[in-house]
């Protein structure tokens, strides 16, 4: 568990090195910038016109099922490197059981694509 | 406490790495695309060949002013270039560079779960750019943000797919493991996984032919459109660093990273050149191949790269079962 915990504390100080870095980079603009304060600055970009509306407008979610194909493939992923490390250990048996996972998985996919959800204008 | 001191002392020498690499990988993106496309790019900047023009965007880009569009949401959108560059410095950490003259391996620190751990920090990276996406208070950015979003979901699992293909011949996770492992059969056999690791990378960085979310000529920039200044440059290291970061993982995964003649005391010499390499790769697919449209972008992703993925991960444990 100590030497575990060693390991990571490298990921602990580089994590605060970032901080610290950003930080830095920001702190030494803020030092350094102009600030001229005009109202069209802060008016949202929209190629040069007056914005129409509000930028969180509606929008058609064309992706919503790939979020949801890559939530159940996400899953089979945190499983499937735990296994990668153990496989020539336990062998066929391990071989199998994840074929018969992944191969569940494909025919979900393969499913997917007949029905059309892959494809953009269905 | 020396251990710590020893941690701190590999933390700034990784930070030493993070500030060089991606600039030097952005001085070769600015020659190598000018020379590709008949030009000769910037010359003026520090005399010899322009090679200090990265330097005066950095100067340049601090003293920029900083403003927030009155209709963004204020926290999101300051955090996000943070939010963006950090990981990939946390994904360096872990990278290995091999033998240095003998003195063992140069690595910020081998984890145990090297590579989980490195696939982890990338996608991280990419949540920076949706939030200033969805944190602008702008349609160009709101859209840009949402293609961010399917791109990531799209091209994040033919990657880490590929990348458990590689784990499973190794038998470890370890990143230091993994390129010890390596044989020269391994680029034959994992030539599929090579591939799609590499395009998948390239459309989680957001790179040409996948800059769909950014695509100049429909959605000005897209979610980093309302950026400027310092965090705009944040935004810019960012990417150059995710270059780094991939070179970096495709040289230990698939190129047997630091394998060479006398690795044992230039090992890390061939691992930086492997990355010079894999990095002007990057740079050539930007030049070479037209942006995909958004349902090409996401088409490729599930309708070729994953089945590659998965067909690779069925030959290797063929492989390694067998």
């Amino acid at each position: 568990m100590g030497a575990y915990l060693e390991d990571y504390a490298a990921v602990g100080v580089i994590i605060l090195v970032g901080i610290a870095l950003t930080g830095a980079m920001l702190g030494v603009n803020r030092l350094m910038r102009p600030r001229v304060a005009a109202r069209e600055k802060n008016v949202t970009y929209e190629s040069g016109v007056d914005p129409v509306g509000e930028g969180w407008s509606q929008s058609t979610v064309r992706y919503y099922v790939y979020a949801f194909l890559y939530v159940i493939f996400a899953v089979d992923a945190v499983f499937l490197f735990p296994w990668a490390v153990v496989l020539e250990d336990i062998g066929r048996a391990a071989a199998v059981e994840m074929g018969v996972f992944i191969g569940i998985l494909v025919v979900g996919l393969a499913y997917a694509w007949r029905k059309g959800v892959l494809s953009w204008t269905s | 406490m020396s251990e710590l001191v020893d941690a701190v002392l590999r933390c700034l020498l990784v930070l030493g790495a993070f500030l060089t690499l991606p600039l030097l990988v952005g001085q070769m993106e600015h020659k190598a695309m000018a020379h590709m496309q008949s030009r000769v790019g910037p010359m003026a900047a520090g005399g010899f060949h322009g090679w200090a023009q990265l330097v005066a965007d950095g100067v340049k880009f601090v003293q920029k002013e900083s403003i927030v569009p009155g209709a963004a949401d204020r926290k999101v959108f300051e955090l996000a270039p943070a939010v963006a560059l950090v990981p990939y410095l946390v994904a360096l950490l872990a990278i290995p560079l091999g033998p240095f003259f003998g003195q063992g391996n140069l690595v910020g620190q081998d984890l145990d779960l090297g590579l989980f751990f490195v696939l982890a920090a990338m996608s991280v990276g990419v949540l920076g750019t949706l939030m200033g996406g969805l944190g602008s208070g702008n349609k160009y950015s709101y859209i840009g943000g949402m293609r961010v979003a399917a791109q990531l979901m799209s091209y994040e699992l033919p990657m880490v797919l590929a990348a458990a293909s590689v784990a499973m011949l190794a038998g470890t996770l370890s990143l230091i493991g993994i390129a010890e492992a390596w044989e020269p059969w391994w680029l034959l056999a994992q030539l599929p996984g090579l591939v799609v690791f590499f395009v998948a990378g390239l459309a989680e960085l957001q790179r040409p032919p996948f800059d769909a979310p950014l695509a100049d000529a429909e959605l000005v920039m897209g979610p980093l459109t309302e950026y400027g200044g310092m965090r705009f440059a944040m935004f810019l290291l960012a990417e150059y660093a995710g270059i780094v970061v991939l070179a970096g993982l495709t040289t230990v995964l698939f190129l047997g990273g630091w394998a060479g003649p006398w690795s044992d005391q230039l090992g890390w010499v061939w691992t930086l050149l492997k990355i010079v390499l894999v990095s002007f790769l990057v740079i050539w697919a930007r030049v070479a191949y037209p942006r995909l449209r958004e349902d090409q972008v996401n088409s490729l992703a599930w309708k070729v790269l994953v089945p590659l993925a998965l067909a690779q991960i069925a030959f290797t444990t063929v492989l390694v079962v067998w």
